[in-house]
């Protein structure tokens, strides 16, 4: 563990070493040291405002990230297992694909008011072709061997989906997880900048009228370490879990 | 009564280029309770697509196939087949139905020298174990019908041959009607008390042979006798 902790440490503290240098050269309020932007962080902790936006904002990404997923993953079995119904669909979900995320953003804003059920909707339909489009390849790859195997020996539905086909498409989860998340995250902000009055997104547009960069960054940083959090505090150790029946890689 | 009823005039299957093939003639037998029945014959004859009819996986055959009304049918696949995200326990388990899924296993998992490995992932047995995991998973259902398609191929002989001894105590412990598809003369003529020997494709029973002699007092020389018998009839060894 400490033989790992030695490098990143060091290439963190290069990294902050060489920014701190630039800001030094430039002196000017476009690029902040890590010092100011350190001294804004506790600003807004101490204020309140820091946990108030980043709490709403993660609220958001938890919110978007599980409808994506429930649904991505739901409709992404039904295509994988269902040529007709896929040849049906697929055009649609190609369509999805390609409409960039801020029309679907604005026009979630237009057709349903500025509310929380568009944003959060907004986000996840940006989410859920790529999590459909993963999953149906999972589905198309699962093995019928176990079928076969779940049917002579009569498993229910509920017993087969959760034993046999689930396990069978926890990587492609994973992979759509992972995808997900960040990317997720960052249309968030988004949406909050177009149309919601808290968050990470709604106070980095307001600290860009007032020009305030270290304070900018400051909630950036903070929020990719409530990602970092979530990575190895949540989503790794679940990975573990699910992985644990793999044999050892050398 | 018999237990199994197999009453197929024919099963065809498309190839991907359009022609047809003709696998499995008219095929006619029954299975006495309690019976144990092995099939013998060529590569690729449709033996296994015989047993899929009988386990309800292949439904694009002629003729009718009758199995037990009550009572489970287990198989045992050439490959084992367990759930490799679940350990060796939860994989016979899921196999019960839910009436019975906290059934003592104790016993079983003793006589299949299983104990110590209940908590053990598939990935982490060797193939003779994991096939040892697949027989438990069939006898724990207590079966009516057990359908087993060559369980001991690939596996080195002093292995096999334990596994073999290990199913016939299984099979005394807990009787049941076995069909079994066998690549292997002797493994046919030490376990059964009688043979079909399934023809070249389209495949019929070309000849039925019953083993008079009960299992227990087979010499090594009935074995041998009906063994010959087998191969002469071309059946690869």
């Amino acid at each position: 563990m400490s033989g790992r902790a030695v490098p990143v440490g060091l290439s963190v503290l290069v990294l902050l070493a060489l920014w701190a240098i630039v800001a030094v050269l430039i002196d000017d309020n476009s690029l902040p040291t890590p010092a100011a932007v350190g001294a804004s962080l506790v600003t807004e902790w101490r204020s309140g405002e820091l946990v108030f936006h980043l709490g709403a904002t993660l609220a958001r990404v938890v919110a978007a990230f599980a409808v994506a997923m429930a649904i991505g993953s739901a409709v992404g079995i039904l295509l994988g297992t269902n040529v007709t119904v896929d040849r049906f669909v697929d055009p649609w979900l190609i369509l999805l694909l390609n409409i960039p995320a801020l029309v679907i953003i604005v026009l979630a804003y237009i057709w349903f008011g500025l509310n929380e059920a568009a944003a959060i909707g907004a986000v996840a339909l940006n989410k859920i072709p790529n999590v459909v489009v993963t999953m149906r390849e999972g589905a198309r790859a699962l093995d019928p061997a176990f079928d076969e195997m779940a049917k002579v020996y009569r498993f229910g539905p509920w017993k087969r989906l959760r034993h046999v086909v689930l396990p069978q498409l926890q990587p492609f989860f994973a992979a759509s997880t992972r995808s997900g998340i960040s990317l997720i995250w960052k249309i968030v902000l988004v949406v909050e900048l177009l149309g919601r009055s808290n968050g990470v997104g709604f106070q980095i547009h307001l600290y860009f009228q007032l020009f305030d960069v270290a304070t900018i960054l400051a909630y950036t940083f903070a929020f990719v370490g409530v990602m970092l959090l979530v990575e190895y505090v949540v989503l790794q150790p679940l990975e573990r879990r699910g992985n644990r029946w793999r044999p050892a890689r050398a | 009564m018999s237990v199994l009823d197999v009453d197929v005039t024919g099963r065809t299957f498309a190839a991907a280029d359009g022609s047809m093939l003709h696998a499995v003639g008219a095929l006619r037998f029954s299975l006495e309770a309690d019976s144990f029945t092995c099939i013998v014959g060529p590569s690729g004859c449709g033996k296994t697509t015989t047993l899929r009819m009988i386990l309800g996986l292949d439904h694009g055959f002629a003729g009718h196939v009758r199995v037990p009304r009550d009572g489970a049918v287990a198989a045992v696949f050439q490959e084992p087949r367990l759930l490799p995200w679940r350990t060796v326990e939860q994989n016979v388990r899921l196999a019960l139905p839910d009436a019975r899924r906290d059934a003592p296993l104790d016993e079983l998992f003793d006589a299949l020298g299983l104990a110590e490995l209940r908590g053990f992932y598939p990935a982490e047995l060797s193939l003779g174990l994991a096939r040892r995991a697949a027989l438990a998973r069939a006898f724990a259902l207590e079966p009516a019908l057990i359908v087993l398609d060559e369980p001991f191929v690939s596996l080195d002989e002093p292995t096999a041959e334990r596994l073999r001894a290990l199913l016939l105590a299984l099979w005394r412990a807990r009787p049941t009607t076995a069909l079994m598809v066998t690549h292997n003369p002797r493994e046919a003529a030490l376990l059964a008390d009688r043979i079909l020997v399934f023809g070249e494709r389209p495949t019929t029973v070309v000849d039925t042979i019953e083993l008079d002699v009960p299992r227990e007092s087979r010499t090594d020389a009935d074995v041998a006798a009906v063994a010959a018998r087998l191969r002469v009839d071309d059946i690869e060894p």
